[in-house]
């Protein structure tokens, strides 16, 4: 005989394990007696099967693998007395589940047993399938159960109901083979088998149509007089549970009671006079009766309704409220969660209470009250309570806070009655808990910011003072720097003073620069907000011209910062500081309007390729200087997955807009690097904000570089006319007009005389230029455009941009209307001016976009002028 | 329904579990773990609720021991409260004033006492003198069972002397 196999005994083997004073001793012990099990199961040791299977069972509680010792139950079940059998069965419930191919093998020894002599084989088999049968055994033993539901002895009648609960749940489609023998159940005296059999009808009734009908039909007042017999019953020792006769046989029955009665008139009057009696006379002193009262006022709320029976159920719910026991009180939340509904207004009455409830010490009470208080706000009460949850958040724990900021922002921005208040209330939750806000939100506030024009002033303030004693909240401090990015010189000159607000002592620009330096040395601000403050940084440096050089200063030291992000954006903010004074102030203006439809859209998912598509037009801008619209694609991209496309469009955009200004940039190779860093920044001025845009503004790059090359090609050919043997068909039609202009030197001598052009025609609008010159200033032309509509329809929404190479300087005018009227009725014209600083030397040349609505539909009509006058 | 039952000790040892629905071998270790995490953390005179991956844990503590179900969001809580009090009476019935040790040592009778209260979920047997004179007549079976066993044994030992 194997000399393992003897071995220890379980209780010895247990004893060995608890002894263990590390998990490496125990682990040595387990591996000592699984070796020991393997032996014995290779050795077929039929002695000590079971003691072996007992030992297994304990391991695999302790967390061993023991995959090994599951034929061995399959064994124990094959064979033929009771104790072998009975740990075969515990062995398999416990060491294998429904997953398992082995578990097929057993569906044979399963048969067997279901319809051996000794009804406790018949219970153990039953008792088996019914914890871990599979689809495929619940098919084929369905049979074999539903014989046994009417067997003789009760306690394998409900063993077969309970087993046929989880048959069903596999195989739902067996439902009507189980309604008739179910149904019979339910006029048993046993109390195991009612309980079981009222189950197994309120899984067969929601399941199957068929048998909710049947059951309604012919078992509704059958189950009435059950639960009036068993609510008046005399004292029963053997059921009673804190003086009330099986509690669990009247939940049961009421949960059936309510499946039944939902959605039926008839079935719901008859249980009312029943549903009345357990809600009065139940005993509210102890655990069992509120679990009934509980269950009672459940299948109240969801039958058809009766005042009467409502107001009970709610006045329960209100006593349950302001019960001392926590347990009472968690359910009475839970239920007023689903009252909510039926009656909304009862549970309003209770909302003071609630509210306490939020502040409970207990976690699980303050997660149901914070649920419920959520869909008890409307317009009327959403001040007040706003106010009670932002109160709250002070002094809540650091692990609600997350849970509580998500729905004080989400019910602030749901239901907020005016811009000010929502304003205010979301600074007081950024200044609480701005950790733990999340980005749509800060994103959404933002956008909320812009389009109240008259509250900048106000909100930068607000922020100002918020920032001095919050600013280790980082959305805080986001925000702020935002604010103080775009409205630092409102901030300065107190500009929209509002009657309500303190008076603020006098902030200088250095005072605002100060808080924008805190944000970008702070330790903990990450590299979303330090980027974000060095925008701020130089939009302000163009506000205010005499922290300029401070500024500077600050960007520079992030020149040397290890993260690419920061230092390719210092070093390209200090040259535009440094060496491009001229544009800067055009760079920095401030952000159009962002537009609360379209964020609002986009946070909602809804049609994102509409909405990223439409985005860059719908920019309300006043028709006038040519504004980068990459920017606010981006903010608004931030947040939404679609990004990659209509940012890159965005960019390619201002890429083909700057292109052109790629060839000089090359022939002058002192001013290479600059002109790229101008071009970079434009193209993303601030989609720096967010990391992920960090690898497609490296792609920018990249492309821009390469691009460096295709539009030299024309320009090479602008400027090498005279030498016309080059043939590339993309400069061909360029080379004809200038050809055409070339043998008209006259206009150079009649003084500021310059013909019209039409620098740009489609089937739909023209646009013709006429040029003057400012005596005294020959490098300087003025334009005056002038945009004809050719179809019927009127363009709304006109915006017209233009830019141009680095050797000239464009200034736009705003524009006479941003409404083209139809069919030549009128005309919008717009001034333009360009310098050129290489007057004489080389021509003007100019890219145009211009964007407009037809109907509401946007329209996008880009080109290239080329055919200026050469000697502007 | 109940999806598992999980009685744990204060220590976070495991002390039984029963499962109803499929869970892989690492889900249940990652349950177990996340539930004790909970449920020992929790101050006394809490509510006995704590919500759990879209379920809830109604759980008790007797002595030593945390006593788990995890059921489903409509369940009614109160009512499990009073299945783990009627399951501790009931061991307390069989084992004569139960403790951890006896759970340990005789952790597989603990498991015939929760086959006779619980199947697929759910409540079986309301009655406890039921479940007692059941797992008594088993109990027995087996002893006899035993018994023929031993004296089979005698006489062929006797016989092959």
């Amino acid at each position: 005989m194997n000399p393992f196999s003897s071995g220890t005994r379980l209780r010895d083997m247990i004893r060995a394990i608890r002894a263990c004073k590390t998990a490496a001793e125990e682990r040595a012990v387990v591996r000592k007696e699984c070796a020991a099990i393997r032996a014995a199961i290779n050795e077929n040791d039929t002695d000590y099967r079971h003691r072996n299977l007992a030992k297994l069972m304990f391991i695999h509680m302790l967390g061993y693998p023991t995959h090994f010792g599951q034929m061995e139950c399959l064994k124990l079940i094959a064979s033929p007395g009771f104790p072998e059998k009975r740990i075969g069965y515990l062995g398999l419930m416990l060491l294998l589940d429904e997953r398992q191919e082995v578990l097929m093998l057993v569906t044979n020894s399963l048969k067997q047993d279901l319809n051996h002599t000794n009804q406790y084989i018949v219970g153990l088999a039953l008792c088996a399938l019914g914890n871990i049968c599979s689809a495929e055994m619940a098919r084929d033993l369905a049979p074999e159960v539903e014989r046994l539901l009417q067997f003789r002895d009760p306690n394998i009648r409900k063993k077969a109901a309970l087993c046929s609960i989880r048959i069903l749940k596999k195989v739902p489609d067996l439902a009507e083979n189980f309604i008739n023998p179910a149904t019979a159940l339910l006029r048993e005296k046993h109390h195991g088998v009612l309980i079981t059999g009222v189950q197994l009808c309120t899984d067969l009734c929601k399941i199957s149509a068929e048998a909710l009908e049947n059951i309604r039909k012919k078992c509704t007042d059958g189950l009435v007089r059950t639960l009036k017999d068993l609510a008046n019953s005399p004292y029963s020792p053997e059921y009673d549970i804190a003086g009330i006769t099986d509690p669990f046989l009247h939940i049961r029955l009421l949960k059936l009671l309510r499946v039944l009665g939902e959605g039926d008139a008839d079935a719901s009057d008859s249980m009312n006079d029943i549903l009345a009696q357990v809600a009065t006379k139940t005993e509210s002193n102890k655990v069992a009766g509120n679990a009934i009262l509980y269950e009672c006022v459940q299948t109240i709320m969801s039958i058809e309704d009766n005042g009467g029976l409502r107001v009970l159920a709610i006045n329960i719910l209100g006593r349950f409220l302001s019960n001392r026991d926590n347990n009472i009180r968690y359910v009475a939340l839970n239920m007023l969660m689903k009252a909510v509904t039926a009656d909304g207004q009862a549970v309003q009455r209770h909302r003071a209470t609630i509210l306490e409830c939020v502040k409970d010490s207990d976690a699980s009470i303050r997660k149901r009250a914070l649920e419920l208080v959520y869909v008890l706000v409307n317009d009327t009460n959403v001040k007040p309570l706003a106010k009670e949850l932002i109160d709250y958040l002070e002094v809540s724990d650091q692990d609600f806070r997350a849970d509580l900021t998500a729905k004080i922002c989400s019910i602030v921005a749901k239901f907020s009655p005016e811009k000010i208040w929502y304003i205010d209330q979301m600074l007081k939750v950024l200044s609480e808990a701005g950790n733990f806000v999340k980005d749509e939100v800060w994103y959404a506030l933002i956008v909320v910011i812009t389009n109240a024009s008259e509250l900048h002033g106000y909100t930068v303030r607000a922020l100002y003072r918020a920032f001095q004693t919050s600013a280790e909240q980082e959305t805080l401090v986001r925000v702020t720097v935002w604010c103080i990015g775009e409205y630092g010189d409102m901030l300065v000159h107190n500009v929209g003073m509002l009657d309500i607000e303190d008076p603020i002592t006098v902030v200088t620009e250095s005072d605002a620069v100060d808080i924008v330096e805190i944000a970008i040395n702070r330790h903990a601000s990450d590299l979303t907000t330090k980027a974000m403050a060095l925008v701020a940084l130089l939009k302000l440096s163009s506000r205010f011209p005499s922290c300029s050089e401070r500024i500077r200063e600050i960007i520079v030291q992030f020149k040397g910062s290890f993260v690419l992000e920061l230092q390719q954006r210092a070093i390209e903010f200090n040259a535009i500081i440094a060496k491009h004074q001229n544009i800067r102030s055009t760079l920095v203006e401030r952000m159009p309007v962002l537009d609360e439809a379209t964020f609002i859209g986009r946070r909602a998912g809804s049609l994102p390729g509409a909405a990223s598509t439409t985005t860059v037009p719908s920019v309300s801008l006043p028709n006038g200087v040519a504004k980068p619209v990459a920017p606010l694609v981006d903010l608004l991209d931030l947040s939404s997955d679609d990004a990659p496309a209509p940012s890159s469009s965005g960019g390619d955009f201002l890429q083909d807009l700057l292109g052109v200004d790629l060839a000089p940039a090359s022939q002058q190779s002192a001013a290479g690097q600059d002109s790229k860093s101008g071009n970079d920044v434009l193209l993303d001025l601030l989609s720096i904000g967010s990391p992920s845009q960090t690898s497609s503004s490296t792609v920018d790059i990249l492309s821009s570089n390469s691009s460096n090359k295709a539009p030299v090609l024309p320009l090479d050919d602008l400027s090498s006319v005279s030498l016309s043997s080059k043939e590339s068909s993309n400069a061909a039609p360029m080379m004809d007009l200038l050809d055409g202009f070339a043998p008209s030197p006259p206009t150079e001598n009649n003084g500021p005389v310059y013909p019209s052009i039409t620098a740009f025609e489609s089937n739909s609008l023209r646009l013709t230029f006429n040029f003057s010159k400012q005596p005294g200033n020959p490098q300087t032309t003025v334009i005056e455009a002038t945009f004809t509509n050719l179809t019927s329809n009127t363009y709304t929404d006109f915006v017209f941009q233009a830019a141009v190479p680095k050797f000239l300087q464009l200034h736009l005018d705003p524009a006479t209307s941003n409404t083209l009227p139809a069919a030549g009725n009128g005309s919008i014209t717009q001034n333009l001016k360009i310098t050129n600083s290489q007057h004489g030397k080389k021509s003007l040349v100019m890219r145009t976009r211009i964007a407009y609505k037809i109907n509401g539909k946007d329209t996008l009509e880009e080109g290239q002028v080329n055919n200026f006058p050469r000697e502007l | 329904m109940i999806h598992f039952v999980l009685l744990i000790s204060r220590q976070g040892k495991v002390r039984l579990t029963k499962w109803y629905s499929p869970y892989s071998q690492k889900e249940r270790n990652k349950a177990i773990r996340e539930i004790s995490g909970m449920v020992l953390s929790r101050a006394p005179k809490l509510c006995n609720f704590v919500e759990w991956r879209g379920h809830k844990i109604v759980y008790k503590r007797y002595a030593s021991l945390y006593f788990c179900m995890c059921i489903d969001e409509e369940d009614n809580e109160l009512e499990v409260l009073e299945i783990i009090h009627h399951f501790v009476e009931i061991l307390d019935r069989y084992f004569g004033s139960v403790c951890e040790l006896d759970l340990i040592f005789n952790f597989h009778k603990a498991y015939y006492i929760l086959d006779e209260l619980l199947i697929a979920g759910e409540l079986q047997e309301s009655s406890k003198k039921t479940i007692a004179r059941l797992i008594a007549a088993q109990d027995s079976l087996v002893e006899t069972a035993k018994e023929e066993a031993s004296s089979i044994s005698n006489i062929i030992a006797q016989a092959t002397k």
